[in-house]
């Protein structure tokens, strides 16, 4: 009978992404959510009066606000039992030299000095709950960019920090964004000034390290008018046995004829609880683009969206859910048509298997007087064997008039035609199946910067490993 | 012995036996031709001696380098030196013809992922590829559209002649290369498959009209109808054909000659 080869990029995944590094916390958080672990959080950042007090409304928004009915089943959360802020060290380094050796160590392993090398602009790589690391090149602060941690960015540039955070997404928003407001720590914050467009992709790394952790990141982009930047975060996760949370919060503001693009790959691991709320704001005649790739974690709900706030602005959500055994990614994407003669897209494409549930929900409102928009979503999922499963929820509310709106969506399998095809040329049934689910996601990758094009594609063959008998 | 031999071969598709008992031995160097009206079980045998899983074995064997395929998947099959030239190649979208061919051409030298030697490097990849486009009258623009994607129909056919000289078989069954091409694109296709011709291939065509047989000549032609062997003989089997039709066995109405 056929022998199944084993896939070279397997071997040293657990040595590459399933590992620990010996926790050496300045600072350990007690577990448990309450009104004086989050001032305790606030007194540690030593962050202004108005952080804290905003922290702690949030918590009481939190406290108040029941748990979604739709989408997963998110009860097995257990939010008394999760550390909110973990300190990993003292002060942030700036250079690499002054990393402290067991999270220099971690991150040798991610390869990040190497990427760097490559193309990196900046790296602010969040290892725990706060950024430790981060370097910015001499160019982007020329021109004017600022590309910090979050906490940083409160610290030293407060009146623009104070004017953007919480507007795009207030912690009443929904239950998770209110947790997130009260209990955020890291993440990245990007300005852009006016007609500066950062040529580079500015990056991050996020990882989960310590058992029972949640990471609360927040991200704030501005894109000034006429600005383009592209952020990329990439996340790999380590093994764990017990549940993990994490529930970022990203707001974006993209100002006139300015362009963001947002990409994400992510790949938790399958014990984490991925509730991240990622929206941003368009102006006249500005691009928002999404590019969201959800691999592992046990439930992800993610619904990237945009605020077509004024004429002419596009928004777009291109995204990739992979579902395996035992884990439900509820994603998809929400285009909110404020103003008439606006545009956008949603691609989403998913894939099952093992048992594996995908759900596109999106949602498409077009307000009374927002005439002339268009909007077209299309869903592609693909099945790899009868266990799995994919549903679509897509709910339109249109007001407007003259708007043009269109759907399109297809599940389809692995068909044994493609597979008969590329196994008569002598391509064994693992590779073939997933060189097909990688020709599915294509569409995708392509949009991606080479590194991670590849890393996705690597991601994908691991996933697909021992899938077929 | 012969190098490659079909015995009894009995196959069925959804419960309804269409090979009944096909026997056909093919020595390196030669080129049989199957022919038959529609219905016969040509697309039966060619799906059946590379392992589609649609078809059912019940009953034969088909020997090739000691082993018998019909225990294979595909896949050892090809790696064994078998080659399919589809009828209908199939779209396979987001992947590239040209990391297509370099993954069946690892596959084919055994590279998996580990021992670096057996790797097509770029170079090599290139210009093998080169003077094979050459020959098909192809240019390199085709590498990086999806496999099969959008292509005409000659290009399919091409392509799929492409493949076969890049992997280089030692059994190629050309399934209806000819059909649904125009004159000029099957000289290109024989044109290349008689370059392969030699002592290290051999070749079993699979068509329904004489015209393809114009320009790659057959040593052995065999005509199937009603899923056995009901003629064998040389080349003058064809000119039988090509005269009097299928009209012997039943089939009247089907003209062997494409009417162009």
């Amino acid at each position: 009978m056929a022998t199944v080869p084993k896939i070279e990029v397997g071997a040293d995944y657990k040595e590459k992404y399933g590992f620990f590094v010996p926790e050496e916390y300045v600072f350990k958080a007690k577990r448990g959510l309450n009104p004086d672990i989050v001032t305790e959080i606030s007194w540690m950042k030593q962050e202004p009066e108005w952080m804290a007090k905003m922290r702690l409304r949030s918590l009481e928004i939190f406290r108040k606000k029941p748990m979604p009915k739709w989408g997963a089943d998110l009860s097995v959360i257990d939010f008394e039992n999760i550390f909110y802020y973990l300190k990993a060290s003292d002060k942030q380094s700036k250079t690499w030299e002054e990393l402290p050796p067991d999270i220099k160590a971690t991150y040798d392993r991610l390869g990040v000095p190497e990427a760097e090398r490559k193309f990196l602009a900046g790296v602010s790589a969040q290892y725990e709950s706060e950024v430790v690391y981060h370097s910015l090149q001499e160019s982007l602060t020329k021109k004017g960019v600022i590309f910090t941690d979050t906490d940083s960015a409160l610290r030293d540039h407060p009146e623009l920090f104070k004017e953007y955070f919480g507007t795009v997404i207030p912690p009443a928003d929904n239950k998770f964004a209110a947790l997130n407001t009260a209990v955020w720590s890291g993440g990245s914050f990007i300005y852009v000034p006016k007609g500066v467009h950062v040529e580079i992709p500015l990056q991050a790394y996020f990882r989960i390290n310590a058992e029972n952790m949640g990471q609360f990141e927040r991200t704030l982009i501005i894109c000034d008018e006429g600005s383009f930047v592209h952020y990329i975060e990439g996340c790999t996760a380590p093994i764990y046995t017990t549940d993990s949370l994490h529930s970022a919060v990203v707001e974006i503001i993209v100002k006139k004829n300015a362009r963001c693009r947002y990409t994400t790959i992510q790949n938790w691991s399958t014990n984490v609880f991925n509730l991240v709320t990622k929206r941003a704001m368009a102006y006249a005649d500005a691009t928002m683009e999404w590019v969201d790739g959800n691999l592992g974690s046990q439930i992800t709900m993610k619904y990237p969206s945009v605020y077509l706030m004024e004429p002419g602005a596009k928004g777009d959500v291109l995204s990739v859910a992979f579902a395996g055994k035992g884990q439900h990614q509820d994603a998809g994407g929400k285009m909110i048509h404020v103003a008439p003669n606006t545009t956008s897209t949603i691609t989403s494409k998913s894939i099952s298997k093992a048992g594996g549930r995908t759900s596109y929900r999106g949602h498409i409102k077009i307000y009374p007087g927002a005439n002339n928009c268009k909007s077209f979503v299309k869903c592609d999922a693909l099945l790899l064997d009868d266990e799995s499963r994919s549903d679509t929820y897509p709910y339109n509310d249109v007001d407007a008039e003259n708007v043009t709106l269109g759907h399109e969506a297809t599940v389809s399998k692995v068909s044994d035609e493609q597979l008969f095809y590329l196994m008569s040329r002598g391509i064994p049934r693992a590779e073939a199946e997933t060189m097909i689910v990688n020709g599915f996601i294509e569409p995708f990758t392509k949009e991606l910067p080479l590194e991670y094009a590849v890393e996705l594609n690597r991601l994908i063959q691991l996933e697909m490993e021992g899938s077929v008998g | 012995m012969a190098d490659f031999e079909i015995k009894d071969l009995r196959a069925s598709v959804e419960g309804r036996q269409i090979l009944k008992g096909v026997s056909l031995a093919i020595s390196m160097g030669e080129v049989h031709a199957v022919m038959g009206p529609n219905g016969s079980g040509k697309s039966t045998l060619s799906h059946t001696l590379m392992g589609h899983p649609g078809y059912t074995v019940d009953g034969g064997s088909v020997l090739f380098k000691g082993q018998n395929v019909l225990e294979l998947e595909p896949d050892e099959r090809a790696r064994l030196g078998m080659f399919l030239a589809f009828q209908y190649p199939v779209v396979v979208p987001g992947i590239s013809m040209a990391n297509f061919l370099r993954t069946a051409l690892n596959s084919k030298r055994g590279y998996d992922g580990k021992d670096k030697s057996k790797q097509v490097t770029p170079k090599e990849f290139r210009s093998m590829m080169k003077s094979e486009l050459e020959v098909l009258h192809m240019d390199d623009s085709f590498l990086p559209r999806y496999i099969n994607d959008g292509f005409s129909g000659g290009e399919k056919k091409r392509a799929e002649i492409l493949q076969m000289a890049m992997l280089k078989p030692e059994i190629a069954i050309l399934d209806e290369t000819d059909s649904g091409l125009d004159i000029d694109s099957i000289k290109f296709v024989a044109e290349a498959v008689n370059r392969m011709r030699g002592p290290e291939l051999g070749i079993l065509i699979i068509t329904h009209y004489t015209r393809v047989l114009e320009f790659i000549k057959p040593d052995y032609v065999h005509v199937l109808v009603d899923g056995k062997f009901v003629l064998s003989g040389g080349p003058e089997v064809a000119e039988r054909l090509e005269n009097t039709g299928y009209a012997e066995w039943g089939h009247a109405e089907e003209e062997p000659k494409e009417v162009a």
